[in-house]
């Protein structure tokens, strides 16, 4: 167990060390921190005297080692448009975006595994029939129109939901500002959860109805009906846990897929998180900001994927993880 | 009366364009206690018998007539939820391979709890001590260890004892094994069967023996159905059968054990191929591959006939039986 | 007589193809019909898109602001020389439409290529020589995967768009896509084809080619690869329509093709900022074509699963 938990922990840190590099090399080629800093009206000869003194002449690996050192002390820069450091931008930004993807999670997990089994319970039925057709239906459709097609219909048309923003927010504590706490809140993170769960529930709904229905083929639920075992028990005992270890593997990947849609659905709702925020640093080349994007997502994926690669480890008896760490 | 009493089971397959015939009208009888042996290639529809007389066939095969009556009940005609009070209860039911038999991610315990729970109104900790007592009897060491230990971490021998013990845990009339040992390392084979053997005779339990082994048939058994491409062309006491086989095709399965082959000598095999069940040729399904068979073979399917103890499917052998009569009626 | 086997004449693949199972089963299929007849007509129409298309959306002689905003024919206020109406720079819609599909498709058909030539070597690599190579692949495999292809092609287009500029970065655009769409998928291919390879590799038949003197590469492109090609047909159509999927995302997010030049992505997101002004057709005509465009792709794609039923590789 520690053995691969310890391999596992490396492994994280060579990715992390990998992202920091490429961070590294943008922030090395992209725009020039003196103009940011003293404009273009200096001459030639100052310029080299500040280059010396913060360092820009030293080489890659010196320039890269000091990045690296800051880096750990949670020292990603000042952003060039706030004025602040970059690390604290995004942080402020980030409960916003985690509870989208909370929310959209939470939609997600309800509605997957209910019809996933009865789907793959009842493949003939009319109702599954109906899911099937609409989960393909879903996966066809990229998540940018959905959220564009309920902002015209339920904001536009309809006027049920506001179409932007997050409303009434709570403090909690920190930089966290809470969407869940008050009733404006829910309304205005009601349409962007949807929309960002649009594309992942019924990717999930047809990978749970699928091995599910791998899963109710097995011999050993064969065997369990020729014990005389009720069907409510096969289904959710000694089928569904078979069937949800390998959900559990590619739901870390999507987690982070997750991610990568909340750019998406924050620039469609004009959500404050920091996807919304990401897409505006690249319009300003605010360079700091991009590398700590770039840093804080990485570090994201690296933790979520390291965490789920573990519960599926203690989850599932047959993985071994004192002989997976050898 | 009989315990169990198979008359004319057909079962058939639905396919995309046609039905195929899996079992042709199968008619056996099992006394209380009775063990019996089912023979045949892999193919030969022993294993759809098993589970059929189980209701278990799984989609798209289906009971397509016939009766199976247990204890005198047609259990075709129950219903899915007076079926399942039957199953693992009065019959029971031994697979293949136990290394994919138990469910991966369940303890031995749960395993063996969930099937006493579904038949009996018990506590889990009365339902333990019985499976507690169960694996003793089947020598499983330190049995109370077992119950919390997941299949994985047990070898092939011990979950099929395992499975045996679960198999008797109800106190069945009936035990159904369908090859059980197929997938077993070959030194522990003989044990398993033994074990099996041992615990039908002391619990005076019923058994069905499914296999394509002879000689496991004849030490386990008292009767013996031979059956090839869906049917029935044998069926008679064991000692009989591997004594004095009547059928072709019985014989040639004999002639191919390596018993009756000399050192050194090649083993004796049958020509040529089962027939597929969507291909069966007229008449008897054997001719093409029977030295006996001649033009009236490939043309009418031989009946099931009864000489002395033994029942026959084979034109020959009708022939043969009938000359003898009228040679000493004369 | 061996002269009949000759007198017959071969059939050809195409006849051998409708005669198949997977001939059989399409022609049972009417979902399957439709999709592929919905896929040829749009694939058609987009690659003949400068001979239908009525106006031509990239001269800008063609182009006239007056002309911003109208309707489709079937709406109050429409000009009938604009069948679907304009768009808001006065581009007519149905000529946009057929040049932006064939751009979305010529890029998720050739990002799709690369994602199939790359994975398909270094599954086959990786595969046949094994050992340290294989492990180091397949790791990268693993965290390549671990990292959604959205994700990285964001970060990719976004710094890329930074550091050239829009000018630059827009005529080259096109390239950025598939090569960003291309690179980030290869692991899917690469570990179907490896797991074929293993398989493959234990079979008697590739000891005798190799004792024949046979090259690895001989022997992995004419023995190995035609076992795989079932999963990886399957996972082709799948990737084709996430790659337009993906290449419409991120047009959508001003990182792909430029307005000047769109597809549909940008053409959605063009057309997004009057939605609320009343104007929805700019965004939904093609919103509707690249749903679909997709849909007809991915019903395709169960089909072949469910005919193929290939081995799909589980991670």
């Amino acid at each position: 167990m520690l053995a691969y938990l310890v391999k596992r922990v490396f492994q994280a840190i060579a990715v992390m060390f990998a992202i920091s590099l490429i961070g590294f090399a943008i922030q090395d080629n992209l725009g020039d921190p003196l103009r940011e800093l003293v404009g273009q009206s200096v001459s030639e000869e100052v310029r080299q005297q500040l280059r010396d003194e913060l360092g820009l002449n030293d080489s890659f690996m010196t320039q890269y080692i000091r990045f690296l050192g800051n880096v750990l002390q949670g020292d990603l820069g000042t952003s060039y448009f706030f004025k602040e450091p970059a690390l604290d931008v995004i942080l402020k930004k980030l409960p916003a975006t985690l509870e989208l993807v909370a929310g959209a999670t939470l939609i997600i997990i309800g509605l997957s595994v209910p019809l996933g089994v009865y789907t793959a319970i009842k493949p003939n039925s009319v109702l599954s029939r109906i899911i099937m057709g609409l989960s393909i239906v879903g996966i066809s459709i990229p998540v940018f129109l959905t959220a564009i097609l309920m902002i015209f219909v339920f904001s536009v048309e309809l006027g049920w939901f506001p179409s932007y923003g997050r409303g009434d927010v709570v403090h909690v504590f920190g930089y966290w500002e809470t969407n869940f706490a008050t009733a404006d809140g829910w309304v205005h993170i009601m349409l962007p959860s949807v929309a960002l769960a649009s594309i992942m529930l019924p990717l999930f709904v047809r990978l749970i109805r699928a091995e599910m229905m791998e899963v109710l083929q097995s011999e050993y639920v064969k065997y369990a009906r020729a014990k005389g075992i009720r069907p409510y028990r096969i289904y959710f005992v000694h089928a569904l846990k078979n069937t949800l270890l390998p959900v559990i593997t590619v739901g870390g990947v999507q987690i982070g897929t997750m991610v990568a849609y909340t750019i998406l659905t924050e620039t469609v709702f004009q959500w404050p998180g920091m996807g919304f925020m990401f897409l505006e640093a690249v319009n300003r080349v605010d360079t700091p900001l991009i590398v700590a994007y770039l840093i804080v997502v990485g570090f994201i994926f690296v933790v979520t994927n390291t965490i789920v690669d573990l519960i599926y480890g203690l989850v599932n008896p047959t993985v071994n993880l004192a002989r997976m760490g050898a | 009366m009989s315990l169990l009493s198979v008359r004319d089971l057909t079962v058939k397959f639905a396919m995309r364009d046609n039905t195929v015939t899996a079992l042709n009208q199968i008619s056996f009888d099992l006394a209380k206690g009775e063990r019996l042996g089912i023979v045949g290639e892999s193919g030969a529809g022993k294993s759809i018998t098993g589970f059929s007389l189980m209701n278990l066939l799984s989609r798209p095969g289906y009971i397509d007539s016939g009766q199976i009556l247990f204890g005198g009940q047609d259990i075709t005609q129950l219903s899915e939820a007076e079926m399942r009070k039957i199953r693992g209860n009065r019959m029971a039911m031994i697979f293949q391979d136990p290394m994919v038999t138990l469910n991966p991610v369940l303890t031995i315990g749960q395993q063996m709890v969930e099937t006493l729970r579904a038949h009996r109104s018990l506590s889990k900790a009365e339902a333990e001590q019985i499976a507690i007592l169960k694996l003793r009897e089947v020598y499983i060491p330190s049995p109370e260890e077992r119950l919390n230990q997941y299949p994985h971490e047990l070898s092939g021998g011990m979950r099929q004892r395992i499975i045996i013990a679960m198999a008797l845990l109800l106190d069945p009339e009936l035990i159904i094994a369908d090859e059980p040992t197929t997938a077993l390392d070959v030194t522990i084979q003989a044990d398993i069967m033994e074990l099996l053997l041992e615990l039908c005779q002391s619990n005076k339990v019923g058994l069905i023996l499914i296999t394509h082994d002879l000689g496991v048939v004849s030490q386990m058994t008292e009767r013996t159905l031979v059956m090839y491409a869906g049917r029935l062309i044998e069926a008679g006491p064991t000692r009989e059968i591997i004594n004095d086989p009547q059928h072709p095709y019985t014989q040639g399965l004999i002639n191919a054990l390596p018993q009756q082959t000399l050192p050194g000598q090649r083993l004796k095999q049958i020509p040529g191929n089962m027939p597929s069940l969507t291909a069966i040729p007229t008449g008897c399904p054997f001719s093409p591959r029977c030295e006996y068979a001649v033009d009236h073979c490939r043309k009418i399917l031989p009946e099931i006939v009864r000489y002395g103890q033994v029942e026959v499917a084979c034109h020959e052998v009708s022939r043969l039986q009938n000359t003898n009569f009228e040679e000493a009626s004369a | 007589m061996s002269s009949l086997s000759t007198n017959q004449p071969t059939p050809s693949r195409f006849s051998r193809l409708w005669n198949s199972n997977m001939g059989y089963s399409f022609r049972r299929n009417p979902v399957a019909i439709v999709s592929l007849a919905i896929f040829l007509i749009i694939a058609i129409a987009s690659t003949l898109a400068p001979v239908l298309a009525p106006f031509d959306p990239y001269d800008p002689a063609q182009i006239d602001i007056m002309n911003s905003e109208y309707p489709p024919m079937w709406v109050d206020g429409a000009d009938p020389q604009f069948f679907l109406g304009t768009d808001d720079q006065g581009r007519d819609l149905w000529s946009t439409i057929l040049y932006g599909t064939r751009l979305s498709l010529l890029i998720g058909l050739c990002a799709v290529a690369l994602q199939a030539f790359l994975g398909i070597s270094i599954g086959l690599v990786a595969g046949y020589v094994g050992g340290r190579i294989d492990s180091l692949l397949m790791r990268l495999a693993d965290i390549q995967l671990s990292f959604s292809t959205l994700m990285v092609a964001i970060i990719f287009l976004a710094v890329t768009q930074a550091m050239f500029g829009s000018e630059t970065f827009n005529q080259y655009a096109i390239y950025f896509l598939i090569a960003v769409i291309g690179v980030a998928e290869w692991p899917q291919y690469a570990r179907t084809v490896r797991a074929t390879v293993l398989a493959e590799k234990k079979k008697e038949y590739i000891d005798s080619a190799r004792v024949l003197g046979f090259g690895p590469i001989r022997i992995m492109v004419r023995h190995i690869l035609p076992n795989s090609l079932s999963p990886i047909f399957v996972i082709s159509t799948v990737q084709v329509a996430n790659a337009i999927i993906s290449e419409a995302s991120l047009s959508f997010l001003g990182l792909g093709m430029p307005p000047s030049q769109p597809s549909l992505g940008s053409l959605i997101s063009s057309g997004f900022d009057y939605i609320f002004s009343g104007s929805w057709w700019i965004t939904a005509i093609p919103g509707v074509v690249l749903v679909v465009l997709v849909l007809v792709i991915n019903l395709l794609g169960d089909w072949m699963r469910d005919v193929l039923n290939p081995k799909l590789y589980k991670g």
